[in-house]
């Protein structure tokens, strides 16, 4: 039974052309039948299912090898063709050698001079740079279909047209001539070894004339098993049946020659059985119909079978199955903590962990084995030290099983808290959607993830599904725990900072915590600061009188380590022209004084996941991923703590105007038609003044569009002017936690210019967008412009609009992602084997360098600091705050 | 359109023809057979302009954005 008595290592391959002596040495039989079983389903003696092709029914022996199915490797036959045909997958080739050679005396159309010359290069070429052989070869071919005589024989050289696929014509003066396969193959055969070597080939192992096939090899019957359907028809193969054509066509050709039939007959017979070699090899050749199953299908031939996605090489050689795997839905979890996953009990009692037995853990695997497959922490299988496995679902009684194991034995038991798994969501892009986890198995159906992994895995809760791994060695377990686990991959090398970090609600909650006006009761911190973990003392309050009280700044400070300073500008931060730093009126300026928040907001700038330079990102680059994680666990259920004790809502009167700004925003939008209005007129009379560039319709689009989306920044400004400093929308647009300005400007003041390809909406009618416009309106409500927000609803015209610029993004969308795919996994596959040596050299497999400093700075951008190796600014910053404090 | 010497243009690094010496040092430092180094054709353009042949090794030393002065090196190769 054993096949490793015969594996064997791989020293080299090499490839060639098979010799029609190969093919019949390696072919059992000629098959010469077109037919395959015969009525009582017996295969027809040398027809295409004849049994010295391999066995295939179990039980039967092969009448080749005599073994059985499994050992029966399957063996060859062979097709004698009536007459040679260009092997299609050759036929560019072919044109070349016909080009480069002489039609009469065979010889290359070199002078000798010019082949002793290329014979040396060739020579030194192998020694020196094999990789360029070709480019010679190639070389070699292009000089010497240049010559129109040859230097040899004196012979004039016709010139050779090729049409694809498989045909080539002489031009002679009296008109062009087909080239037949014979003649073809009489003129390759004429070609010396020397000159063969001369085009780049070896003629030990692939002789010109090889390329025109004068026996096609048939595949064994494995390769193309027949299925026998439930109503007992069988139903062959594609690839048979496209035998049975050659082989039908190549006996008709056959017969024909015989009988004496007219030239003309022979040359359509043949063609047509060059079209069934030429389809049989690939049935997507371009310039000829693709042969069709009778149901209209097109067959699955060799090439078909080998290329693209479905194929050999991507579905089966690559795609890999795996066990010990899990995949379902995935849900939130904001309490458990970021390196862990939650796996249901379900799903725990099916993944094991295969546990050796020692004198330490006997006792606890001896519980394990008395649950039994179906109590959580238990065990599905024993493996004794002889190899056997014992299935736990039998015994009756698991105890006296349990009692049985010593030392040695193997116990794969269910996955338990803390063990290492990988956790994965497709498409996996970076190497952060791959990461490890500790297990935490919990109740339910859907696996459970802390929502500051997000980010990395591009995650959400609409549906997703994630898959789960789990490595089965010690050796993989802590590597996966050491390299992979989340808190490692924190800091992304996509850009110098935290992948990881706040999300909406985090932001939004740090915010109303850390912001001025927050005062919290003792009841209330302890509150709190119980539901994010914290164990401390309270600090003393800020204030005394009338009763206790502390900022929330005070209990944000409280996850911070004690000495770690660090100040930055806040996202709520005004961007004025110059910055009061300390002194900012709108405790934009975020500062940290010895582990203690003096002043400012903690918001996106601070914890937001993707931030460089932030405070999250500063604690982990100096303090570690243990401190930086310790943070995002305890510190980030506080600012979810908070915002659960406030809430947070948005209610539709919150986007409601003024009736006085609604009057400004539609000034704003008068003005800005009135002045289209005479940008038209002036168009109109000829007087609009063209831009470099345009014509003078496209500066019209311009100058309007323009106008157009000032107004509505206009309307913008208005509304946010009269917006309530507590308008939840605004807090969360200026926070950063979610949405923007402009979000919040569709919302109340103007939804503004739709657009389709980057213009104004002008399709439609002749002339005109939708039927309740006047042919040639050039207005703004014409080409799609919303006058109202979405507050005050769009009219249907409005919305008709919208609906045409919101299909474009998502039809950009769908194609974005497709054309990206495709990007990246040609990107991966060039790339996937380079990487940097430890002497910070990048080099390919064979050690040939690629970057002779990795990025030419040798820099790591997860280590880095926003892409430089040292911020020197920080550092200054640092001395002398520590000098100066 | 007058000649002119495509070495002066200021997107064109600084190209130079290494010693024997250079090169050998430059292979031990390495690790690595002239081989394995990137390659660049006989035809390209700065070879014909520096007179590089098959076998030479280039030196180009290139200002760069995030390294400031960085240095790589050519193997020629015909064609």
């Amino acid at each position: 039974m054993s096949f490793y008595e015969l594996v064997k290592s791989i020293k080299s391959i090499r490839f060639g052309i098979l010799s029609p002596e190969e093919i019949r040495k390696m072919s059992v039989v000629n098959i010469v039948t077109a037919d395959t079983y015969d009525e009582d389903g017996i295969p027809i003696e040398a027809g295409l299912m004849d049994r010295r092709l391999g066995t295939i029914e179990p039980g039967q022996k092969c009448q080749t090898c005599g073994n059985r199915v499994r050992q029966c490797p399957g063996h060859f036959g062979h097709i004698e063709l009536a007459r040679p045909v260009v092997h299609p997958g050759f036929a560019k080739l072919v044109y070349s050698l016909l080009k480069a050679t002489c039609w009469n005396c065979g010889r290359l159309l070199l002078t000798n001079e010019d082949v002793d010359k290329y014979t040396i290069l060739m020579d030194r070429y192998r020694r020196k740079w094999p990789q360029l052989r070709l480019r010679l070869a190639d070389r070699v071919i292009r000089r010497a279909s240049k010559n129109t005589e040859c230097p040899h024989c004196g012979e004039h050289q016709y010139k050779l047209k090729f049409e694809k696929p498989t045909t080539y014509y002489e031009e002679h003066k009296e008109g062009t001539v087909k080239l037949a396969p014979n003649e073809i193959r009489s003129r390759l055969e004429r070609i010396t070894d020397s000159d063969v070597k001369l085009i780049g080939l070896d003629p030990q192992i692939a002789r010109p004339e090889w390329m025109v096939l004068t026996v096609l090899p048939v595949p064994p019957s494995a390769v193309r098993p027949s299925i026998t359907l439930e109503s007992g028809i069988r139903s062959e193969d594609d690839l048979t049946h496209k035998l049975v054509d050659i082989i039908r066509i190549n006996e008709r050709l056959k017969d024909n020659i015989d009988a004496g039939a007219p030239q003309l007959i022979i040359e359509d017979l043949w063609e047509l059985l060059q079209y069934h070699v030429t389809t049989y090899f690939d049935n997507e050749t371009s310039g000829i119909p693709p042969a069709r199953h009778r149901s209209g299908r097109p067959l699955r031939t060799l090439a078909q079978r080998l290329k693209g996605k479905e194929g050999r090489f991507r579905s089966n050689l690559s795609g890999k199955r795996v066990d010990f795997s899990a995949r379902t839905v995935i849900s939130p979890d904001p309490i458990i903590r970021i390196n862990e996953v939650g796996v249901p009990i379900e799903i725990a009692k099916l993944l094991t962990i295969p546990e050796r037995i020692n004198s330490y853990n006997i006792e606890q695997v001896r519980r394990l084995i008395e649950n039994g497959p179906d109590i959580h922490p238990g065990a599905n299988y024993i493996i004794r030290p002889d190899g056997r496995r014992i299935d736990l679902r039998f015994p009756k009684d698991r105890k006296a099983v349990a009692d049985a194991v010593s030392i040695g034995y193997i116990v794969e038991r269910h996955l338990k808290d803390g063990d290492i798994v990988l956790f994965n969501r497709q498409p996996s892009l970076h190497r952060m959607s791959i990461m490890a986890h500790k297990v935490r198995v919990l109740p339910y159906k859907t696996f459970r993830l802390n929502l500051c992994v997000c980010p990395p895995y591009n995650a959400d809760f609409d549906g997703d599904e994630m898959n789960l791994h789990v490595p089965q060695s010690e050796e993989s377990r802590a590597e996966a725990g050491v390299l992979m686990l989340v808190q490692e991959q924190i800091l992304s090398p996509r850009y110098g900072g935290p992948i990881m970090g706040g999300i909406q609600d985090y932001i939004s909650g740090a915010y109303m915590l850390t912001r001025k006006e927050t005062i919290l009761t003792r009841e209330d911190a302890s509150q709190l600061l119980a539901r994010a973990g914290y164990s401390g003392e309270l600090p003393p309050p800020e204030i005394n009188e009338p009763k206790e009280l502390w900022t929330g700044k005070q209990l944000a400070s409280l996850f911070f380590p004690s000495g770690f300073n660090y100040s930055l500008k806040s996202n709520v931060c005004l961007k004025c022209p110059s910055c009061k730093k300390e002194d900012c009126e709108n405790d934009a300026y975020v500062v940290i004084r010895d582990g203690k928040l003096i002043k400012g907001v903690i918001d996106k700038k601070s914890i937001g996941a993707g931030q460089p330079e932030s405070v999250l990102h500063r604690l982990i680059k100096d303090y570690g991923t243990d401190v930086g994680r310790d943070y995002i666990d305890k510190a980030f259920k506080l600012f979810l703590a908070y915002i659960d004790s406030r809430g947070l809502t948005i209610g539709l009167d919150e986007e409601e105007l003024p009736a006085e700004a609604k009057r400004e925003v539609l000034e704003a939008i008068r003005q800005a038609e009135s002045k289209i209005s005479e940008l038209i007129d002036t168009y109109k009379q000829g007087f609009l003044e063209r831009l470099a560039g345009r014509t003078l319709e496209e500066t019209l689009e311009t100058k309007i569009m323009q106008e157009l989306e000032e107004a509505r920044e206009l309307a913008g400004e208005i509304a946010g002017r009269y917006l309530k400093e507590t308008n939840t929308a605004l807090l969360m647009a200026r926070t950063g936690a979610r949405g923007s300005f402009m979000n919040l400007a569709h919302m109340v003041a103007c939804v503004g210019q739709q657009s389709v390809r980057g213009e104004r909406i002008i399709r439609g009618y002749m002339n005109r967008t939708l039927p309740h416009f006047k042919p040639g309106d050039l207005g703004a409500e014409a080409h799609g412009f919303v006058y109202s927000s979405y507050k005050d609803r769009l009219n249907p015209i409005e919305f008709f609009f919208h609906a045409m610029g919101g299909r474009e993004g998502l039809v950009d969308t769908a194609v974005r992602t497709s054309q990206s795919g495709y990007m990246q996994r040609r990107l991966i596959n060039a790339l996937q084997d380079v990487r940097v040596e430890y002497d910070l050299t990048v080099r390919g497999t064979d050690g040939s360098i690629i970057q002779f400093k990795y990025g030419e700075d040798g820099v790591d951008p997860a280590k880095s600091d926003h892409g430089k190796a040292v911020n020197v600014e920080k550092i200054i910053e640092r001395v002398v705050k520590a000098g100066g404090g | 359109m007058g000649k002119f010497d495509l070495l002066d243009h200021e997107l064109v690094p600084q190209f130079r023809i290494m010693a024997k010496e250079e090169i050998e040092q430059l292979r031990k430092s390495l690790g690595v057979r002239k081989e394995d180094l990137p390659w660049m054709l006989k035809s390209d353009p700065v070879s014909k302009a520096i007179g590089a042949k098959p076998g030479d090794v280039v030196e180009i030393v290139r200002k760069s954005p995030v390294a400031g002065r960085s240095v790589a090196y050519r193997y020629v190769v015909p064609g």
